[in-house]
């Protein structure tokens, strides 16, 4: 027929995708295309290159065309970072409740789980890194765009009494859009609550150690997120108080592409040090040996 | 009074009835005082009747109203030898947020509040009110020289939120919030805070970490303002007053919630119609909780306000899951 003359010969295989929806490549459905089962490959999200899903996990997410360092979850972040077998999870079975009767949180909530697979937006724990014992907590953006509600203020806020009590250094990986508007005041009064703890650990002369991720602005970049005695970011990670969009209505400008980003805020004097994610467990592992007390030798 | 607001007009057409008959009993030199008895006896009740259920959408208007006393006119009214302190001694002077020393019934008292400004002038100065980096870092400065010196401090909430411009950003917006929200809770002196308009987000709350956090009648304080979030959950700003409903902003709202310690009341259709009265009320407060405070030691009252933020949030548990269990982590390039 005159019309296959013009159809676009695809020279390449398509990816199956949930996100780009399967009824893409089923309307052109005359001919059968090779199929690639589901997750096999993945693409980056910045330069599209197309590579073997396992081999990018090897890669720790990191694109090894591009070097952007794509989105982890929690669980993700937690295989990473701690010495294996070492984590044991803190307030596995706390979930959020609808205080405010907000219109469609509940719903929303049910959703958010089962699309994240998990509970809430943040995972906390104990663990080893490289040996030396630690308390985390862990932010997923996968769950409600990481937003702070009561549930993420307590279950950090706990992780933190929990490492002042035993006297241990805290870590937090951040990512989030801010507090849980459906949760209103109680969500904001949060940030007070995990760094008034923050402010005792610190008292106590135990390090914190913040990990700023790809993205964390509003309500946690402004709480504990840079409340730091150390802060670190990945790459390339967006991280500020106000949104892009926000400021650009503000002052009626646009900002430049680096804007926010984790080099931008490096070079304002926001953070200590910008982290490749291969050398971040490294890094970790080095301040915490640097916090610990060693045999003293010469002074 | 000029300045009212659309829910108040049905008092403004009886008001006008009212006087309207007035002026027509003396033009005609006819007797309408029974008349005119019954029809005031009625404008009260209907006064009533609209302030005792304002709406919280109305609230939020009545927060925001250009009238409504700011910082400056309470600080002058509750305060005496109030001596404005300026700058953060490290960047410049943020004029959102005006802090310095007073005395409440003869008491030395650091005081700061954002200030919103009186005119478009003075609310170009003042950034409407909205703190960059600087202003927050100025307040923190203020706080910790008060504690110096064993001070009280009062602090007033007005603002819609922190900045949100590209200079904040570069300068630490985040870092200037956080900083004082940690070092708020570890000062050894009594701090009470009183929202007075509106309490908008962390910018807000980075004047708000008190022993005591009491609200004016009619303000408001929430995580982000209505129009904030009517744009992000409805992609529509203007239906700021149906988010306004929905959130719990209001102060009996947040009593309610534990959020704060108390509302204190404001004359008759709102702060901005009386602020000598408003002041008052204001004063006889913080005196009062001043006093309950009086006889704490530096460390009771981190505790106390380390507790009153302690216990502020609403979660359960899902008692269905098994026994959490260590995870057993696959090799991922370590």
């Amino acid at each position: 027929m005159l019309k296959d003359l013009f159809q676009k010969k695809r020279k390449y295989a398509t990816i199956p995708s949930e996100r780009l929806g399967r009824n893409d490549h089923v309307q052109e459905g005359d001919r059968p295309r090779r199929e690639i089962p589901e997750g096999l490959m993945s693409k980056c999200s910045k330069c599209g290159t197309i590579q073997y899903s396992k081999e990018l996990e090897k890669n720790l997410k990191v694109c090894p065309n591009c070097g952007h360092h794509m989105r982890l979850n929690a669980m993700e972040r937690i295989r990473m970072t701690l010495d294996e077998g070492s984590f044991q999870e803190f307030d596995s079975d706390m979930i959020s409740v609808d205080p405010l009767g907000f219109p469609g949180y509940a719903t929303k909530l049910e959703q958010q789980k089962l699309k994240s697979g998990l509970r809430e937006a943040v995972i906390t724990g104990e663990g080893t890194i490289d040996g030396h014992p630690v308390v985390v907590a862990v932010m997923s953006f996968d769950f409600f765009t990481g937003s702070m509600g009561s549930v993420v203020g307590e279950k950090i806020t706990r992780a933190i009494e929990k490492a002042t009590e035993k006297r241990l250094p805290m870590i937090i990986f951040s990512t989030s859009g801010g507090a849980r508007m459906q949760e209103s005041i109680l969500s904001l009064m949060q940030m007070a609550k995990t760094s008034a703890a923050l402010a005792r650990h610190s008292e106590q002369g135990q390090l914190y150690i913040s990990v700023i991720t790809d993205p964390t602005t509003g309500g946690v970049s402004a709480s504990f997120a840079m409340l730091g005695d150390i802060i670190i970011a990945e790459p390339s990670a967006v991280f500020g108080f106000a949104g892009r969009i926000v400021i650009e209505q503000t002052i009626r400008q646009k900002l430049p592409e680096d804007f926010q980003t984790a080099e931008f805020n490096l070079q304002h004097g926001q953070l200590d040090l910008v982290v490749h994610r291969k050398e971040m467990r490294s890094t970790l592992a080095k301040f915490l040996d640097l916090h610990t007390d060693h045999e003293k030798e010469g002074f | 009074m000029a300045g009212e607001l659309p829910f108040e007009m049905p008092l403004v057409e009886m008001r006008k009835k009212i006087d309207e008959l007035k002026q027509f009993g003396i033009e005609k030199q006819i007797d309408f005082s029974d008349e005119i008895a019954r029809l005031e006896e009625r404008y009260e009740q209907l006064e009533q009747e609209i302030y005792n259920n304002i709406s919280p959408s109305q609230k939020m208007h009545l927060a925001r109203h250009q009238q409504r006393p700011t910082s400056l006119d309470l600080i002058h009214l509750i305060f005496t030898d109030f001596i404005e302190l300026h700058g953060d001694r490290l960047f410049g002077d943020d004029l959102a947020i005006v802090g310095g020393l007073a005395r409440l019934n003869g008491q030395p008292v650091t005081v700061i509040g954002q200030q919103r400004g009186k005119d478009t002038k003075d609310n170009i100065a003042r950034f409407f009110g909205s703190p960059h980096p600087e202003g927050f870092r100025k307040a923190l400065r203020l706080m910790k020289q008060a504690e110096k010196f064993g001070r009280p401090i009062i602090t007033f909430i007005d603002t819609k939120g922190a900045y949100p411009g590209s200079t904040a950003e570069e300068r630490g917006q985040s870092e200037a919030i956080a900083r004082n929200l940690a070092d708020m809770s570890m000062l050894g002196v009594p701090i009470i805070c009183v929202v007075i308009g509106e309490g908008g987000s962390g910018g807000a709350l980075a004047l708000g970490v008190g022993n005591r956090v009491l609200m004016l009648e009619h303000a408001i304080y929430s995580a982000i303002s209505p129009n904030g979030a009517a744009s992000i959950l409805w992609k529509d700003a203007s239906k700021a007053d149906q988010a306004a409903e929905a959130m719990k902003i209001t102060a009996k709202d947040l009593l309610e919630m534990e959020v704060i310690e108390e509302i204190v009341p404001e004359p008759l259709g709102g702060a901005h119609r009386n602020y000598e009265k408003t002041a008052e009320a204001i004063k006889e407060s913080i005196i009062r909780h001043l006093s309950d405070l009086s006889s704490m030691g530096a460390d009771e009252l981190r505790v106390d306000r380390y507790m009153k933020f302690r216990k502020i949030g609403k979660y359960t548990f899902e008692r269905t899951v098994q026994p959490e269990q260590p995870i057993d982590a696959p090799d991922m390039g370590k």
